[in-house]
């Protein structure tokens, strides 16, 4: 394991970019517990100072120190995308194991409902969701919507993988041997699809933490839990832009950008290697 | 021919079904959820001074009618999809009487001019460079490109667009950040043409920006993997035209995925337009989308939403019936 990251880090550059810039994102979300006051009250701090030694990245109009409520708001971002990636991949692992592995009838109904979810425009949904739930929009709420919309792209890739496995011999060997379906599924399947699993979730906390954010800038979610997203709704809310507080925008667009490309980079960089031919090509070897 | 017109039924099915489950989707959300549009639409009114119980009994009964909520769960639900079939949404709230249809009619035609443009642009413009890429490997600008498409291609629509107007409207103001066209000018004409134009630049550049990392990586990805295949290196020996090689004998291969690619991806795309157009202050239905929210206008919403859901399942009805012509395989598989 450790020989792995070891030559990734040496051969994979958009391993060791993407890992450097979640590092700090994450550990920038870790500092959050070390809060000297709770980030969202207002008026602790003297409002619209700039960036000095005393306040990193500035306090904003509301008197909120930037520093200290945009570690709590990473933190926040990337809990939501986490849990809208693990619960989705629930979802989309049931569905493409059972397509791939069903073939026939089956799979062509299931793909058929599956690419239907893939083209559906996700965003005026989620506004109609929203303008229904209105106060009573909570986190959990959108973050369950959000998994159950979020499923389809990665349920194919996944079935496209357990396909080539159901003609291998050892699926044919479990059925022989009297295994239930549930177990050649779990036991034998899911191990293979599970590092294509992994660099999907990467990929879909990118997709789930992007469309909150945009919800979030338009004040379409609960906009009283810090996130990226109501950070930068708050500061357009107070024109900081106009009003030349500049650091209350660009500091949380700064570190946003960064997880989006850290992990971007990170999910690349797994595909790449879940590929052992470009992974040769790469190190040197034989193509 | 038979094959195709079997092909053309079968692409028919799946646009029905897209437009069946996406409406049914919105059903579901707006008679599921537990509050009621009728009571918020009343409350937003009796908020502001007294009303008699009276009135408010004849609001209720009217509202009730006016959002098909009269009735058992089953005409409500027929009542809904004939609604659906009718395209009649009913009055708009925000900007009583005029019909739901009406403002969703006014705004169809610049979303959809924005979004059919920046889409082609970036897809071909993508897919060149991205084919240039994988043809050209050692190229050190092509490598360059390749490099910002990726750093691009990860980041939300909105951060773009909201980057490109802190740009263009704090930095360097040289373009305008708002509005669809000037206001004072006739709406005919070259100036009238060109004023749209120079307002379309900016929401179209951030759309195409992110689009373009995703055809170009795409691209260069599917090169790089053809031009290993035995023919291209029998047409590099036989002494084919480099050129003649990388567009007519590898790119056009390459094209079929990405034809596929660019179908599926219709749905984030229009999310895309949506966001960006609120950004911008564009005149298209995510502009009228954001408005209908903050106004509260129930029958505004619902109709933009089910608009959304048809219109992209038609956009990519279109790209299925003309696939056959670019790629003749598809139709006889």
């Amino acid at each position: 394991m450790l020989k792995t990251v070891r030559d990734l880090f040496r051969y994979n550059l958009e391993f060791a970019l993407g890992a450097i810039l979640i590092l700090i994102v994450f550990s920038f979300a870790a500092a959050s517990f070390f809060s000297p006051y709770p980030p969202m009250d207002s008026y602790v701090v003297a409002p619209d100072v700039p960036p000095s030694w005393a306040y990193p990245f500035g306090t904003n109009s509301r008197g909120q120190d930037v520093f200290w409520q945009l570690t709590l708001a990473i933190r926040n971002s990337l809990l939501f995308g986490l849990s809208v990636a693990l619960m989705s991949r629930i979802l989309s692992l049931l569905i493409g194991l059972v397509a791939g592995y069903a073939g026939g009838i089956t799979d062509r109904i299931l793909m058929t409902i599956n690419d239907t979810f893939v083209v559906i425009p996700l965003f005026p949904i989620l506004v109609l969701f929203f303008f229904m739930m209105r106060d009573n929009m909570s986190w959990p709420m959108l973050a369950i919507a959000m998994a159950s919309l979020g499923w389809p792209y990665d349920a194919r890739l996944i079935r496209s993988v357990a396909l080539s496995l159901r003609t291998r011999e050892f699926t044919a060997m479990s059925v022989f041997s009297g295994m239930s379906t549930r177990q050649i599924l779990v036991e034998e399947h899911l191990p293979y699809v599970l590092p294509i699993v992994f660099s999907t979730t990467l990929n879909n906390m990118n997709w789930s933490i992007g469309l909150e954010v945009t919800l979030s800038v338009i004040g379409f979610t609960n906009i009283e839990t810090p996130t990226i997203g109501t950070m930068i709704y708050w500061a357009n809310q107070h024109t900081a832009m106009v009003a030349g507080v500049w650091w209350w925008i660009f500091f949380p667009v700064v570190l946003v950008i960064m997880t989006f490309l850290g992990l971007y980079l990170l999910s690349v960089s797994m595909n790449e290697y879940i590929d052992p031919r470009s992974r040769l090509t790469r190190m040197g070897g034989q193509g | 021919m038979r094959t195709y017109a079997l092909y053309l039924v079968r692409r028919f099915a799946q646009f029905i079904l897209v437009v069946f489950i996406g409406i049914n989707i919105a059903y579901l959300i707006t008679h599921l959820t537990p509050v009621d549009p009728v009571e918020q639409a009343i409350s937003s009114v009796t908020m502001f001074g007294q009303s008699s119980p009276e009135m408010v009994e004849v609001m209720r009964k009217t509202l009730r009618e006016l959002y098909g909520l009269e009735g058992s769960a089953w005409e409500q639900y027929v009542t809904f999809w004939r609604r659906m079939a009718t395209g009649d949404f009913g009055p708009s709230l925000s900007a009583f009487p005029t019909p739901v249809s009406t403002l969703i009619w006014q705004a169809l035609p610049w979303t959809l001019g924005l979004l059919v443009c920046s889409t082609l642009i970036a897809w071909i413009v993508g897919n060149f460079l991205g084919g240039l890429a994988g043809y050209y490997r050692k190229n050190s600008l092509l490598k360059a490109l390749g490099i910002l498409a990726m750093s691009l291609q990860p980041i939300p629509y909105y951060i773009v667009a909201f980057i490109l107007l802190v740009v263009f409207g704090f930095l360097w103001p040289v373009l305008p950040i708002s509005g669809g066209a000037e206001m004072n000018i006739d709406r005919q004409g070259f100036a009238f043409a060109g004023s749209i134009i120079k307002h379309s630049i900016l929401p179209a550049l951030s759309l195409v920006l992110v689009g373009l990392g995703a055809w170009f990586i795409g691209m260069r990805s599917l090169v790089s993997n053809i031009v290993t295949e035995d023919y291209v290196t029998y047409a590099e020996l036989g002494g084919v035209d480099r050129r003649r090689i990388l567009f007519s004998y590898v790119m056009r291969n390459a094209l079929s995925p990405q034809l596929t690619g660019l179908a599926l991806s219709l749905g984030a795309i229009f999310n895309g337009a949506i966001i960006t157009e609120f950004v911008f202050g564009y005149p298209g239905m995510g502009t009228l989308l954001v408005r209908a929210v903050n106004a509260g206008d129930y029958s505004l919403v619902l109709g933009i939403t089910s608009v959304s859901i048809i219109a992209v399942a038609s956009a990519i009805l279109v790209i299925d019936i003309i696939y056959p012509l670019l790629d003749p395989r598809v139709a006889r598989s």
